[in-house]
């Protein structure tokens, strides 16, 4: 590894002794000798294993369910349905005031995606548990659903989600993320260039080697241990403390570590429902998610589509950019009115533009449920972003990076959310790029700087 | 369900359980013995985090049925240290940062295992193809590829 300690050499104040320096990990010779304990390695006597039933279809009213028959099943200990949850209707970002709740543990009268869990069986072995869940009987009627964002947003699209009643997120902003920079028109007709384009991605899978799940243990004092591999320890604790109608001081939350998540695990679905099985059956359970519910029923990161128009002056200045943005939440909120949110802020990208509107809407279909995935809400426009600027760039006749070099954003400069720049770095690394990867750019260009003035 | 009885070698102890027949080694090593170091990261024989050394070939434990393994010699990479001392690949591993989340780790190692103890002096490809059943989703195949390198390095140096 290099370290290119010349680069804002004037304005460190530390001598770097550790940046550069490899440390040991801390977890690794837990990791090469197979001790690190994962959520899945704690066994209890007696622990029941929890099975799902989960919706066939994408949209359809629930008429009846019929547990009979899974209930007299060999093995079988418990069979869990709607009401059998003190707060059913529950949604994670409540927490940091992000309502209304619009999502079930266990589906109440309605499934909104194929994969909604439905009811929950307990029993004595896996394959118990998976035999029963097949004898549970339930009576749909299938209702119209729509599966894309723009069908979704149309007068007389099928209703997702009764909880919002329309099908985007209402911010209080209004029916979509605005930001308002300038005239975004009157740059437009000032600008030599415009150029309008559509850029569109699908839902991600995270497909962490290790499942999802968490195993829970009821102790001697009325409370209950979860040991899970959730991502959001805290999130957990609190949203299963709300889900229950328990106090958190009932609750012990083991965690941290994971094997693999990229964000697929900051959800709260597996807890609540196990912690409740333990309630109710006084012994543990085991809640794992098999390789087909990660692939199929874990949150994806959200599909996404991107439309922007740009305006660019023949010396290569953006002076207006219009940018709306679709976020694919599926049929739940869970982080996606946030991934939403951060695209408004994110789409100028690092770059100084003086004329800026952008509206981003977050849309409810009949699709899984999307939710985190590193650098959700600015992954996807970074991509639609920079292949923009590349476009741009060969519509001016310009070189791409020298392009990027005159758009840079510099400390001091506004953003278009009204946060001013600093701790740029974006001239620095591009003159670094441009050295590493042996693509020369003009000399002033190279005596640029993000935080001197007048270079 | 009747019981069946299995015997074998782990990791050079003796072990002997009462199982349902149809349980696989994976389950049978992970709940009925305690060794959790061969992880279930798909239970279909894609993934390779439960592979284990069954008589010497690698094996992948969520596959194989635990009543098939009597009079087995089965290794994991719980019993790989000897006496404290870490083995030149789990060495390997440490100092190249081959880890990241760890869950794959087990696995990779003991297809790692099964490599040198066949090739002492692997070429780069040789260590990828060993390691091509294997899956790491943080992504860190280079750090583990040369890791693998390093520890068949500094086995040869000790045969020298």
């Amino acid at each position: 590894m290099e370290l290119r300690k010349d680069y804002f050499a004037d304005v460190r104040k530390d001598g770097l002794h550790e940046i550069g320096q490899p440390r040991p990990r801390l977890d690794s010779p837990g990791h090469v000798t197979g001790k690190t304990t994962y959520f899945a390695d704690r066994n209890f006597p007696g622990m029941l294993h929890l099975k799902m039933v989960r919706s066939p279809h994408h949209h359809a009213r629930i008429r009846s369910i019929d547990t009979s028959e899974a209930e007299k099943h060999p093995g079988v200990v418990r069979v869990l349905t709607a009401r059998d949850v003190p707060h059913n209707v529950y949604t994670i970002l409540i927490l940091i005031q992000v309502g209304p709740e619009d999502e079930t543990v266990l589906a109440d009268g309605k499934v909104r995606w194929k994969g909604e869990a439905v009811v929950a069986v307990l029993a004595e072995t896996e394959r118990a548990a998976q035999e029963a869940a097949a004898k549970v009987k339930v009576d749909y009627e299938v209702l119209p659903a729509v599966f894309d964002m723009e069908e979704a947003l149309k007068p007389g699209a099928p209703l997702v989600n009764e909880y919002h009643g329309q099908n985007y997120y209402l911010y209080d902003s209004g029916e979509c993320r605005k930001v308002r920079f300038g005239d975004v028109e009157a740059g437009f007709a000032q600008a030599d260039h415009i150029l309008e384009q559509s850029y569109q991605s699908s839902p991600i899978e995270h497909a962490p080697t290790e499942t999802t799940g968490c195993v829970v243990a009821p102790e001697g004092n009325d409370r209950f241990t979860c040991y899970t591999n959730t991502q959001a320890m805290f999130f957990t604790l609190d949203n299963a403390s709300i889900i229950l109608q328990m106090p958190g001081s009932k609750l012990h939350f083991v965690g941290g570590t994971v094997g693999g998540g990229f964000g697929g695990k900051v959800d709260v679905i597996v807890e609540p429902i196990a912690i409740l099985g333990a309630k109710l059956t006084g012994r543990p359970v085991s809640f794992v998610y098999s390789r087909e519910e990660e692939m199929q029923i874990s949150s994806p990161r959200a599909a996404e589509k991107v439309v922007i128009k740009d305006g660019a002056m023949k010396d290569g200045r953006i002076v207006a950019r219009k940018v709306t943005g679709y976020t694919d939440a599926g049929a739940y909120s869970r982080h996606s009115p946030y991934g939403a949110q951060k695209g408004a802020a994110h789409y100028p990208g690092p770059y100084t533009i003086p004329n800026v509107w952008i509206d981003t809407y977050c849309v409810y279909t009949n699709r899984t449920p999307s939710s985190a995935m590193r650098g959700f809400g600015v992954t996807i426009g970074d991509f639609a972003l920079e292949v923009q600027m590349d476009k741009l760039a060969r519509l001016i006749g310009m070189d791409p990076l020298e392009f990027r070099f005159i758009n840079a954003y510099r400390d001091g400069d506004m953003k278009a959310h009204r946060q001013p720049t600093e701790g740029a770095a974006l001239i620095e690394c591009m003159q670094e790029a441009s050295r590493a990867a042996n693509w020369p750019v003009a000399e002033k260009y190279m005596a640029m700087s993000s935080y001197r003035k007048g270079a | 369900m009747a019981k069946v009885p299995v015997q074998f070698t782990l990791n050079g102890s003796e072990k002997a359980e009462f199982i349902e027949s149809g349980t696989t080694l994976l389950n049978a090593l992970r709940d009925k013995i305690g060794d959790t170091s061969p992880k279930g990261g798909c239970h279909q024989g894609t993934c390779g985090a439960c592979s284990v050394i069954i008589d010497g070939e690698l094996r992948l434990s969520c596959l194989t049925l635990a009543e098939t393994c009597n009079g087995a010699d089965i290794k994991t990479t719980a019993g790989l240290a000897e006496g404290g001392v870490l083995h030149p690949l789990q060495r390997a591993f440490l100092d190249a940062f081959a880890t990241q989340c760890g869950f794959c780790t087990p696995g990779m190692i003991m297809a790692a295992k099964v490599l040198l103890d066949r090739t002492p002096n692997p070429s780069r490809d040789d260590v990828v193809e060993a390691l091509s059943g294997n899956i790491c989703r943080c992504t860190g195949y280079e750090p583990i590829i040369q890791a693998v390198l390093t520890a068949a390095r500094a086995n040869s140096q000790n045969a020298a």
